[in-house]
């Protein structure tokens, strides 16, 4: 199949409208920003909605209605849009209402700086809204994950009528990458629960209210029955070289990226090191750590943020292999060569780097970003 | 409905049919609604419910509850319901109606609802003149949550947190919104009403009716302020409720039209939606359609010869940095190979450098981002220092200058100085030595067929004038480098 090369900030809205999504509504933020402007160019085109909200707490809540009234539709942002986007996430969730919410990482807390980072894991992973609720979160590590897991996400907020966070970071939304797209779009459809303005749909009520305690306590236990159905059969990683790994190597999104090029040049020099590359975050691939909890000696964790992916995968090891942890914040990413220097470190302290060769690669300014 | 006559006039009650027969969403007392008795709430319902009788669309209708005394809509309206987050009613019908826009969308709100938490929500609901009717229940007070202080609570009214009465200095002023959104350009009708005695009830029906056959008739945004009486909050019976409406709050708040353009809008006529093309029209409209892509130049690429290209390339904004990395990797992925392009973006291209990394390889590329290249295009000298380090032994430095700095020189590093500004400037335009610095690195790499350079560049660059010039830049660029090479040989 021909391929072209693409920003996957502009994938994601293609893959999108190609999956039926006929609703944008979205606030301007770096690095964000081309999903809008790219939905503001083809969504009236194709017989969407375009809708430049005035905030972020507007956006949600549009999705909100679109969703209501059975719609697929989505929006984008990036960290400081996304906090201001729980309270509905949490609404959307309780109403049990599909959307897809793409979440451009960038850095710091506050208004941070526009460099790429990791640090909305846990408000997008754990939830940062009110009450017991998950959203499925997937981890694009390419311009082709863009479109296709945008595409997947779409699926998935329907299967499971909940909120699906497509979580990337400033990188693979601002790279150019050579992507394919299906060829045949998917026909929106109205869901029979939808709120459309019809007699056969006047019954319907979408509401996230329910007084009785009981019943309260049944919706949310039915809430959890479905994220437990996700988590046996949405759970995604991919494995890259762990076979015969001593060191795995966690990390997702352009970090799983860096991960297979340091385990490239630590091979090189004898080191049996491989990657697993979470794709979605929530359900978290805990049973797949556990497999290679099995055979590898020890795990290590980079990421772009102070350690909260690091989390999950102590919570999901449960004390059975060491995990160590490396990262960069501000902005910063960890250069191939300093996680390359890690990873040696570990090996020579568990003994594995007998007849390993020592890195050649010097210390470099990283002056990106 | 059930008429009967009472000494010498009728009294006419009975169900609305936009009512549910039984409130069976309600846990108890199902015959009866959960309001207080004197409450506006009740009251404005059940105009409401007429009113979509009347208009025949109940089917089409779909209410957007508030959080507050109102929350329950559901409980009695048998229409379509959807219940919004505290103040976020008109955001959630804004998306209902542009996605549904035969269906006839009604907003429900109270005032705390309205004028504090969701504020920036209905004034741009109204601004952008979505097709939506919005009732808006002012009772001065947040009744739901106990009584506490609202926007609108009027200066001196004591609420539980207004203990000494509303201050101006403390709690500024009651606020108006029907007069507030009146200025705005959008909507098309504005009207407060009252409920403080039988003539203003009478004007508060004709009002929403009104609103809602604005939205009917494809008009857009319309709003009813209805002021109402809320007896237990304010510690009145329903009667002394009514009069402190009529009395209090009238005098604050005045009835009336703030805006009418039905008339202006039912003239200009209504806009025809745009036809939604077919599904299989969706890929060519979103340029993806794979027929429409070129069949590339992979067969031109030198066979068994290893590709891997890992570039950087630097300059000031306007250099045309990211756009010659681009054409490097659109000339790549036309020969067939995998690459990446990643831009250094946001305030370092404001504040006047740029770079990105560029890779081409036969493999499958791992990682885009390129911290040790093994070429580097420098295109003044902060970028040549920020960089040269970096640069793999083996690798090229191609540099905008006419030498190359003594101390920048390094055993293993291949370095090609040019005044490729100068030269450019020369050709026509010195904006086009991104494209002589291509050329050059083009030839020093020399696995590209040109033929893939041809096909990235007409893909790249859409005016004539600058792909002319562009093309003999390249051919500037190359011509430069083996000329260098003559030298050598020579020297
Ligand atoms: C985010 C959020 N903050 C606060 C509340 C609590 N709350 C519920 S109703 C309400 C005020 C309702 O007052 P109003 O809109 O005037 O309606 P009324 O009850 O007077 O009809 C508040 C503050 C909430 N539900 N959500």
């Amino acid at each position: 199949m021909r391929k072209q090369l693409m920003k996957g900030n502009e994938a994601i809205v293609k893959s999108a409208i190609l999956a039926g999504c006929r609703a944008f509504y979205g606030y301007p933020i770096t690095p964000a920003s081309e999903i809008a402007e790219a939905a503001a160019l083809y969504m009236p085109q194709t017989g969407g909605v375009y809708v430049q909200a005035e905030s972020e707490v507007a956006s949600i809540n549009m999705l909100y209605g679109a969703a209501s009234a059975g719609v697929r539709a989505m929006t984008a942002s990036s960290g400081p849009g996304i906090s201001l986007m729980q309270e509905g996430i949490s609404y959307m969730a309780g109403a049990e209402l599909p959307c897809v919410i793409a979440d451009i990482m960038r850095g710091g807390p506050g208004l941070g700086n526009i460099g790429a980072e990791q640090g909305d894991y846990h408000q997008v992973v754990k939830g940062g809204g009110h009450g017991n609720y998950r959203t499925i979160v997937l981890a694009p590590h390419s311009v082709q994950e863009m479109a296709d897991l945008t595409s997947l996400a779409f699926d998935l907020a329907d299967r499971y009528r909940n909120p699906v966070v497509v979580l990337a970071d400033g990188f693979i939304g601002q790279m150019m990458e050579p992507v394919e797209f299906p060829q045949a779009a998917t026909a929106p459809h109205l869901p029979p629960w939808a709120v459309a303005g019809t007699a056969a749909s006047r019954r319907n009520l979408i509401t996230s209210l329910e007084l009785d305690f009981d019943r309260m306590e049944k919706l949310q236990l039915k809430l959890e029955a479905k994220y437990k159905a996700a988590a046996e059969r949405e759970t995604r990683a991919e494995e890259w070289q762990t076979a015969d790994a001593d060191i795995v190597l966690v990390g997702y999104g352009i970090m799983g990226r860096i991960l297979k090029a340091v385990t490239t040049e630590a091979r090189a020099a004898g080191l049996k090191v491989g990657v697993l590359r979470p794709i979605t975050l929530y359900p978290f691939p805990e049973a797949a750590l556990q497999r290679l909890a099995k055979t590898a000696r020890l795990f290590a964790v980079v990421e772009m943020s102070n350690g909260q992916m690091v989390e999950d995968v102590k919570l999901a090891l449960n004390g059975s292999r060491p995990v160590e942890f490396y990262s960069r914040v501000g902005g910063n990413v960890p250069s191939q060569a300093e996680v390359l220097k890690f990873v040696y470190e570990l090996a020579r302290r568990e003994g594995l780097a007998k007849g390993a060769a020592r890195p050649v690669a010097e210390e470099e300014r990283m002056a990106h970003v | 409905m059930s008429n009967e006559t009472v000494q010498d006039y009728v009294v006419a009650h009975g169900r609305a049919k936009s009512f549910y027969e039984r409130f069976e969403r309600k846990d108890e007392l199902q015959h009866q609604t959960h309001f207080c008795p004197g409450c506006g709430h009740g009251t404005v319902h059940k105009m409401l419910a007429r009113v979509i009788d009347e208009l025949g669309i109940q089917d089409r209708t779909i209410l957007v509850g508030p959080v507050g005394c109102g929350v329950f809509t559901y409980y009695y309206f048998d229409v379509g319901n959807i219940s919004a987050a505290h103040g976020r009613a008109p955001a959630v019908a804004t998306a209902v109606k542009r996605s549904r826009p035969g269906s006839i969308v009604i907003g429900y709100q109270g005032d705390g609802d309205l004028s504090a938490i969701g504020s920036a929500e209905i004034l741009h609901a109204a601004n952008r003149g979505e097709h939506v009717s919005l009732i808006f229940i002012n009772n001065a007070v947040y009744s739901m949550t106990g009584g506490q202080a609202a926007p609108t609570t009027l200066l001196g009214q004591k609420t539980t947190t207004t203990p000494f009465g509303r201050s101006a200095a403390n709690e500024g002023y009651p606020m108006h919104v029907c007069e507030l959104l009146a200025t705005l350009d959008a909507p098309v009708y504005i009207e407060r009403v009252g409920l403080g005695d039988n003539r203003q009830a009478m004007q508060a029906s004709r009002a929403i009716r009104r609103a809602i056959e604005n939205q009917v008739n494809g008009l857009g945004f319309s709003l009813i302020e209805v002021l109402a009486p809320c007896p237990t909050i304010w510690k009145k019976t329903p009667v002394e409720a009514q009069r402190w409406v009529r009395d209090e709050m009238e005098k604050v708040y005045p009835l009336g039209v703030y805006c009418d353009r039905t008339k202006a809008r039912m003239e200009a006529g209504l806009t025809q939606p745009a036809v939604a093309p077919t599904l299989d029209q969706l890929p060519g409209i979103l340029g993806v359609a794979e027929a429409d892509l070129p069949e590339g130049n992979a067969a031109a690429l030198v066979a068994d010869k290893p590709v891997d290209l890992q570039v950087r390339v630097a300059g000031f904004g306007g250099q045309g940095v990211l756009l010659l990395g681009e054409v490097l990797a659109e000339a790549g992925l036309d020969a067939g190979l995998d690459v990446s392009w990643l831009p250094s973006y946001g305030p370092e291209m404001r504040s006047g450098t740029s770079n990105c990394h560029v890779r081409l390889s036969r493999k499958p590329i791992d990682s885009p981002l390129v911290a040790a290249p093994n070429l580097l295009v420098a295109m003044n000298e902060p970028s040549l220092r920020k960089f040269d380090r970096a640069v793999r032994d083996g690798g090229w430095v191609i540099y905008d200058g006419d030498e190359f700095p003594a101390d920048c020189v390094r055993e293993g590093l291949h370095t090609f100085a040019a005044p490729f500004t100068r030269i450019a400037d020369e050709l026509g335009n010195k904006r086009a030595a991104n494209m002589v610095m291509l050329g050059s690195l083009l030839e020093i790499a020399s696995v590209l067929p040109e033929a893939s350079v041809a096909a990235a560049l007409h893909r790249m660059v859409k005016n004539p004038r600058w792909m002319e010039l562009d093309e003999r830049a390249i051919a500037r660029g190359r011509e430069l480098y083996r000329a260098s090479l003559k030298e050598m040989v020579s020297a």
